[in-house]
């Protein structure tokens, strides 16, 4: 790892020798954590999966809220979460808890189709204690295999990081935003895959957003993503003024005033070079190799991290101004701010302060790189603030009410 | 006009209307100073009142149905007439969008 020539910045070619340690899995894909998951494939299973990961040390339970009577594209969704979340790098194997078996084993093919370790138990039929008896006996397989296996050197092309920004100010717009922003135009040229979304927020930006597109069949994509959500979601289910909640409360405080003004502080997350190659739908991994993508997510931040978790990203980076205090069970979530009294007041949260770029003796260019140095040291293992205070948000986004 | 040590204010671009006040606790009646990010400029504006660290302040005198300013594009309607050197916030700045 060169974490000297990131300090000296300064010409591009440098962040080309960076590296860093992750583990290389079956599919060729590098996660930067190695996390044994006992995964519901609903509700009802949450019980049993959260007596696994109690019973075998070192694993974790990711509870959720659904799975139960779903249909069409919303049922496509859940599905893509819960495979792409097992299939995830930063996850060495998985063992998921169903309450039939039907879908448990849909779930199970999913995952297994990456190589990795995975299997599922059915609850009806045995009931919780059995259940638990047998998950319980194979996580502690997994979790001793999984507790063997090494990190390698891995060039940072194999890098997958992504961005979303929450409890958004004018400072985010001003500092943090465009920090993540310098990361990307710096990194996306040496073969890191990046994702941003956030499709409600774009709106007052969206003639900019469309334009960064790599062609006019991307932005074109893009654009019917976003006119979509304006007419399915929006236009069908407003009620008045949607003032109070885009922006939100904490926007409000912190100085943002029109949706407008938070979009184009939003979209400084993509700095000043990059250009979005394909325009994901929800929770979907990229198929057009290494590059920025868009995801059609919502502005929610657990909801918008578990699903650009699902779509393979590795680590997340989160600029906030208010201080929003999100993590994800199984992708390191990297807070940075440059908001003054964010720091002031709640700096157990804030993994890279920007404020010197409020103050103007930090530099986008430097503040850049800091937060490059933050997302290698993150890779390599040092834990982000939300892990450290054990956030683990997971939320499945549910497009209608279930049959 | 010198590039101030600490400015009290930034502003993105210099098309903008408006500013953002980036310390805590400044009060009506500061003579503030700032800095145009985009050019790397100095500028100055006069605080009306107390404006929160994050707030905008205007930076001209700004006529109800005027659009704010602001990443140098339009970021929304002045819902009530401001001085320059106004607290810019809810109550006279509103999306245009809904």
């Amino acid at each position: 790892m060169s974490v000297k020539s990131v300090r000296t910045g300064g010409a591009s070619g440098k962040h080309a020798e960076l590296s860093f340690y992750g583990w290389r899995r079956e599919n060729g894909r590098v996660g930067v954590r190695n996390h044994v998951v006992i995964l519901p494939l609903d509700d009802l299973s949450n019980a049993v999966c959260e007596a696994v990961a109690n019973n075998i040390k070192g694993t974790l339970a990711i509870p959720h809220a659904y799975g139960r009577l779903q249909f069409g594209k919303d049922l496509d969704l859940h599905f893509r979460t819960l495979i792409g979340t097992g299939t995830n790098p930063n996850v060495a194997a998985v063992v998921v808890v169903g309450i039939e078996d039907g879908w448990t084993k849909r779930v199970v093919d999913g995952i297994a189709k990456s190589g990795k370790p995975v299997i599922g138990f059915g609850i009806e039929g045995h009931g919780d204690i059995a259940t638990i008896a047998k998950a319980s006996y194979k996580a502690k397989e997994f979790v001793q295999w999984a507790s063997e296996l090494k990190r390698e050197e891995c060039d940072i092309a194999d890098l997958w990081v992504s961005t979303k920004c929450g409890e958004s100010d004018t400072t985010t717009g001003l500092s943090s935003c465009p920090t993540v922003g310098n990361m990307y135009d710096k990194l996306i040229p040496h073969g890191i895959t990046g994702v941003f979304g956030e499709t409600s927020e774009i709106t007052g930006a969206e003639h900019i957003c469309r334009e960064r597109a790599i062609d006019k069949a991307v932005g074109d994509k893009w654009y019917a993503m976003w006119k979509a959500y304006q007419e399915d979601v929006i236009e069908a289910h407003k009620d008045g003024d949607l003032s109070e909640s885009q922006p939100t409360k904490g926007n409000i405080a912190g100085g943002l005033s029109s949706i407008e003004e938070k979009a184009l502080g939003n979209l400084e997350k993509i700095g000043r070079q990059c250009r979005y190659i394909d325009a994901l739908d929800a929770a979907e991994a990229p198929a057009k190799g290494a590059g920025l993508y868009y995801m059609d997510t919502s502005s929610a931040a657990a909801e918008c991290v578990t699903l650009m978790a699902a779509g393979g990203w590795v680590v997340h980076t989160f600029p906030t101004g208010q201080g929003n205090v999100i993590g994800n069970p199984i992708v390191p979530v990297i807070k940075i701010s440059g908001n003054p009294k964010t720091l002031r007041t709640m700096a157990e949260h804030i993994d890279v302060d920007v404020t010197g770029v409020l103050r103007r003796d930090q530099t986008l260019d430097t503040a850049g790189d800091a937060l490059i140095d933050m997302v290698i040291r993150t890779s390599n293992g040092r834990l982000t603030a939300a892990e450290a205070l054990g956030h683990r948000e997971f939320s499945m986004t549910k497009l209608y009410r279930s049959a | 006009m010198s590039i101030p040590n600490v400015p009290q204010f930034l502003v993105h671009s210099p098309k903008d209307n408006v500013g953002v006040v980036v310390v805590e606790d400044l009060k009506a009646g500061t003579k503030m100073s700032g800095v145009v990010t985009e050019t790397d400029t100095a500028i100055a504006a006069k605080a009306n009142h107390d404006i929160p660290v994050g707030h905008k302040v205007a930076l001209a005198d700004l006529k109800k149905g005027d659009t704010v300013i602001k990443y140098g594009e339009d970021v929304g309607i002045v819902t009530a007439d401001l001085k320059k050197g106004d607290h810019v916030h809810i109550h006279n700045h509103k999306t245009k969008r809904w």
